[in-house]
């Protein structure tokens, strides 16, 4: 045991190499922790996707299909003559390096190909070698490189090492958006059958039942029946939602980590409160029980799969207008792409609200309005009566969602509702939230167990933030709107800042909000005693 | 000279010495970056890093408790734990903070007066080891908590399950037979 | 190898015009290559951008950086979240013309050795922008060469540029803004370790063209002075398609003229197109209205999808059973 005899000072020091070597010549270091599993067969399968077959990241072979680059440069050509967005971003790039140390994954590791103009920089060379005359020509000096699998490998590495927050592009002086590049990278990813299980599974799942959990729709339904058991014990109110009903004027959509994962529970659980208490003729859909949309996370065409069955439901169920709850991709996708997808949506009727008769005119062709708006408007009419005390053991600050900021521009609408229904806000740094938001580090499907490791170090800057005003203001609740947010946050908290939860904005309206008929509330949704309720019962 | 003032007269030169020895330890590419004296800071990972270093050294000066210590300890620690590191690359960077005061107090250590401060001294490094230790382990082991709960919360089956034992409460029948039913109509039965 | 390659092939440039002008080669490098050089820069760029916008935008996908239009009574950002085309056309200029982007750039740092901040950081910004208003007003200087009589607003721009009241010619304050802001972005490649990793041959070469340019400019207009009015004769040749080579133009107007011409025409096979590819980036030129009007993608296609009449079929025994209206008893 060697090891036991070395100095400290020889332990410490690993033998690394030279650092001197550009980027090209520094070949990818795929490392276990880092990565999310593998897909499994029978979910690329139920989709349909392309060239199925078994590979282990860490394996030296990927198995690939013997006519890999063929395809994978035949996918970058067709995507240059479908997206100028993509056509463009590969020529004007004059590497500034404003956006190097944006991105929190590039903070939180340090790995320079983690610099959204590198991971940029990867397809891009390869982008140069075959669709440009300099690259053609000058080869390397161009910045061009040939496509061999190692380069495939490292593209696959580091597109599933950007959560597409689009933080880079707020600052790119051309606007550049690595999450555009991601996106099509992962495409090509796709085409030869590297996809990940964390997302092909919930992709399958949402194809065949509905929502990326698989819950049935008795399961749907029994779920939300538990919340309400809750509700009852909490507010001594029974309420009836009702499912696929036809002729309901609303049909709610929301991410199914609400109906089923915590904390987004207590999220739903505020939804069923609300429109409760405002007798909101609404229906809940088992068939169109999933807001959010990880085929997102895979191709544009799965994606437009997946997100067609709001539309149809609402169609089929013969609602006037459609309301989202919290989410963060999903709204990405809702307000950016679903209209131009699946529209246009003139079987709908541009949404009102029928408590304060407000007209959502900016939802004027997609028909569906956000939660937030919803409420917001609901409390700037006084319609909703609140309790604010009853957030009082907590300390709010609030965590812009990548999508709803930067794919959105939402930051008013949550805040606004927050201080009506909390005592204590406190926002994070100002470079640090709204549009400059950080990322979860978590996102676009990189939610998974295996890879904890990568979120951990991506979730790093966002956590830095939250401590701060946690060491401040003693901040101990970290609301936001995204389920993703949800699930995730709470382990990064957990790791890098115990002592702080994460809630959706709707818990809190839920726990403030007054409710005819209700008796004295002892607890909070999460069924935890409130200050100065102790031994009321 | 005592040795406190002569901690606390070389305290720079020490914390810069100490941080280099922890920054040697990164992948070349990340170190570079992490290196450059302008840039080392403009990143959560390097000013966390140095931050807690520089109160950690504070507190040995100032000979504070166990808890303050172990604070700040924790904030190198906890970074360093999910970086990748075997273990004890992880942890030796506490060791080279003996070899940066060494280094510095080369010139003194025939006083033995000093010496014995100095010995004492490494004593506290090597307790603040131990600490180390500790702290890393809970980390990791609130890595594989955090897995766990992921899994347990989340999983795939965990909603299957969810989809029987509904199923079940519906039809009213005891969710074991409804689980051998479902393996009968697996089979072809 | 990334620095060097292109500071050589800069050198290279340099001599071939010395050795160009020293052969006699006066019409090949005073008429041919410029008018080359404009060739391509100007078919180049239609090129270029033709080909851009031969690509549709199938997606409405600004990047949003202020809040939305929503709600009456929020205040909308327009110039950071447009909802019109006037908005855009605000944002856009700003982008183009106070480089907003750039402007907000921020970098962390470590203050009072325990509290990390991001504060802002302009340097970028300050050098960028120097550095293209400099450029822009050396070249709209240059058109005095190209004009007769020479226009009214030259001599406005003149007065403001020669400010300074040093030196006899008068001292033109961009020359050097110029010089110094590409020495500035040259040294930030450099020494910047990021920008010196992410950094190409391609980066390096027009920074040196320019460079030389720049200082061969410089040395024209107050060291070795050359004749001007030799070479306005050549200029306006050039405009007039009417070619002359007067006598007696010093070689260092051959070179500063070559580089001039490397740069127009290298112009539209480099990054440098991001002058033009700026205006066609879909995420800060398209307005952030996409749920109040619908954004047609022209290859949207049909795709299979599951429908409600597949779900129900795999799930009508436990919908009915958990009393969940169904279309098909
Ligand atoms: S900020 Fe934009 S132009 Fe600058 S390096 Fe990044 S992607 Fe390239
Ligand atoms: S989109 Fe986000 S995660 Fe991806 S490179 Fe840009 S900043 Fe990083």
């Amino acid at each position: 045991m060697a090891k036991f005899t070395a100095k400290p000072k020889d332990l410490i020091h690993i033998d690394f190499k030279n650092p001197q070597t550009g980027w090209m010549d520094t070949p990818v270091d795929i490392r276990e922790h880092m990565y999310c599993h593998p897909s499994k067969a029978k979910d690329l399968e139920t989709v349909g996707f392309p060239n199925i077959h078994e590979w282990k990241p860490i394996d030296e072979n990927w198995n690939l299909p013997e006519n890999w680059k063929e395809t994978v440069l035949n996918g970058i050509k067709e995507r240059l003559q479908k997206y100028r967005s993509f056509h463009v971003f590969m020529d004007i790039c004059v590497r500034c390096g404003a956006c190097a140390d944006k991105c929190h994954f590039y903070l939180g590791t340090g790995d320079p190909k983690n610099m959204p103009v590198l991971r940029a920089e990867l397809l891009r060379s390869v982008y140069r070698k075959y669709f440009t005359a300099s690259g053609k020509i000058l080869g390397k000096t161009a910045g061009a490189r040939e496509l061999t699998e190692d380069v495939l490998k490292e593209i696959w590495n580091y597109y599933y090492q950007c959560t597409e927050c689009r933080r880079c592009s707020v600052f790119c002086p051309y606007g550049i958006d690595q999450a555009e590049i991601t996106m099509i990278g992962r495409e090509l990813t796709n085409l030869v059958g590297l996809q990940l299980g964390w997302i092909a599974g919930p992709v399958a799942n949402c194809y065949m039942k509905g929502n990326h959990l698989g819950l049935e729709p008795h399961t749907i339904k029994s779920n939300i029946e538990m919340m309400l058991d809750d509700i009852e014990t909490i507010t001594g109110i029974r309420i009836n939602p009702t499912f696929n009903r036809k002729g309901a004027e609303i049909l709610f959509v929301t991410p199914s980590g609400d109906l089923f994962a915590m904390p987004g529970i207590y999220t739903a659980m505020g939804y069923l409160m609300l429109f409760h208490e405002l007798g909101l003729d609404y229906t809940w859909s088992t068939y169109a029980s999933e807001g959010g949309n990880f085929g997102f996370f895979s191709s544009n065409e799965m994606a437009k799969r997946l997100n067609s069955k709001i539309y149809a439901e609402a169609k089929r169920l013969g609602v006037k207008w459609v309301l989202g709850g919290e989410c963060g991709h999903m709204w990405r996708v809702l307000h950016q792409y679903m209209d131009t997808w699946n529209g246009p949506a003139d079987f709908l009727e541009v949404p009102r609200s029928p408590i304060t008769g407000t007209v959502f005119d900016n939802a004027k062709s997609t028909k569906m309005t956000h939660i937030s708006e919803f409420t917001a408007d609901l409390i700037k009419h006084g319609k909703l009566k609140f309790d604010k005390s009853r957030n009082d053991h907590l300390k709010v600050t609030y965590h812009d969602s990548c999508n709803t900021a930067r794919g959105m521009g939402m930051f008013e609408e949550p805040r606004y509702i927050i201080k009506n229904v909390c005592n204590h806000f406190y926002d994070m740094p100002e470079n640090t939230i709204r549009e400059k938001t950080f990322c979860c580090g978590s996102g676009t499907g990189l939610n998974a167990s295996e890879n904890m490791e990568l979120r951990m170090r991506g979730g790093l800057p966002r956590a830095n933030a939250v401590k701060y005003v946690h060491e401040q203001h003693g901040v101990n609740m970290l609301a936001n709107i995204c389920a993703i947010d949800r699930a995730t946050l709470s382990a990064s908290m957990d790791y890098w800042v115990p002592g702080v939860g994460v809630a959706g904005i709707s818990e809190l309206v839920g726990n403030a909000l007054i409710m005819k008929g209700e008796k004295e509330r002892t607890a909070d949704l999460r069924g935890e005693t409130l200050p100065g309720k102790e031994g009321a019962e | 000279m005592s040795f406190n003032e002569f901690l606390s007269e070389k305290k720079p030169a020490i914390l810069k010495k100490w941080f280099d020895a922890i920054l040697d330890t990164y992948p070349a590419d990340t170190a570079n970056f992490l290196k450059k004296q302008k840039d080392r800071f403009a990143n959560p990972v390097g000013s966390t890093i140095y931050s807690g270093m520089d109160s950690l050294l504070n507190s040995l000066l100032n000979d504070d408790d166990a808890d303050a210590i172990s604070k700040y300890l924790d904030d190198i620690v906890r970074i360093r734990a999910v970086q990748d590191f075997t273990p004890s690359q992880s942890l030796a960077f506490v060791f080279s903070l003996k070899d940066a005061v060494r280094e510095e107090a080369a010139s003194k250590i025939n006083s033995p007066d000093f010496s014995a401060k100095l010995i004492a001294f490494e004593r506290r490094v090597d307790a603040l080891a131990l600490a180390a230790f500790d702290i890393y382990m809970k980390c990791r082991e609130k890595i594989y908590d955090l897995k766990a709960n992921e899994l347990r919360n989340m999983t795939v089956k965990l909603v299957e399950r969810a989809n029987l034992i509904f199923e079940a409460r519906y039809r009213d029948i005891d969710l074991k037979d409804l689980v051998l039913e479902g393996n009968k109509s697996e089979r072809g039965e | 190898m990334k620095i060097l390659f292109p500071f050589f092939a800069v050198i290279a440039l340099v001599l071939l015009a010395v050795l160009g002008t020293a052969a006699n080669l006066h019409f090949l490098f005073g008429v041919v290559i410029p008018y080359a050089a404009l060739f391509i820069f100007i078919f180049g760029v239609i090129y270029r951008v033709l080909k851009w916008a031969k690509s549709p935008v199938p997606f409405c996908i600004p990047t949003t950086c202020g809040q939305q239009k929503s709600l009456p009574w929020i205040k909308q950002n327009k110039l950071e979240n447009p909802s019109s085309t006037l908005h855009v056309i605000g944002r856009m200029a700003l982008e183009v013309l106070t480089f907003r982007s750039l402007f907000r750039n921020i970098k962390g740092e470590l203050r009072d050795s325990s509290k990390f901040v991001y504060g802002s950081d302009k340097w970028l910004w300050l050098g960028g922008i120097a550095f293209h208003y400099a450029f822009l007003i050396v070249l709209l200087r240059h058109i005095r060469l190209f004009a007769e009589p020479t226009p009214a607003y030259l001599y406005i721009l003149e007065a403001f540029d020669g400010f300074l009241q040093i030196g006899i010619p008068r001292l033109f304050a961009t020359g050097v803004v110029l010089l110094a802001a590409a020495a500035f972005l040259f040294l930030r490649r450099i020494y910047v370790p990021q920008v010196r990793y992410i950094s190409l041959a391609a980066d390096y070469f027009p920074l040196f063209l320019i460079m030389c340019i720049a200082a061969t400019g410089i040395i024209m207009r107050y060291f070795f002075k050359t004749d001007i009015v030799g070479v306005k004769e050549l200029t306006m040749g050039l405009v007039s398609f009417s070619p002359v080579i007067p006598k007696g133009v010093g070689s260092i107007f051959y070179v500063h003229l070559l580089l001039v011409s490397a740069l127009f025409a290298y112009f539209p096979f480099s990054k440098l197109v991001h002058m033009a590819g700026v205006f066609l980036s879909p995420t800060r030129n398209m307005v952030a209205n996409s749920r109040e009007f619908r954004h047609v993608n022209p290859w949207n296609y049909p795709v299979k999808v599951h429908t409600y009449e597949e779900y129900e079929e795999d799930f009508r025994e436990k919908m009915k059973m958990a009393e969940i209206p169904v279309e098909k008893e």
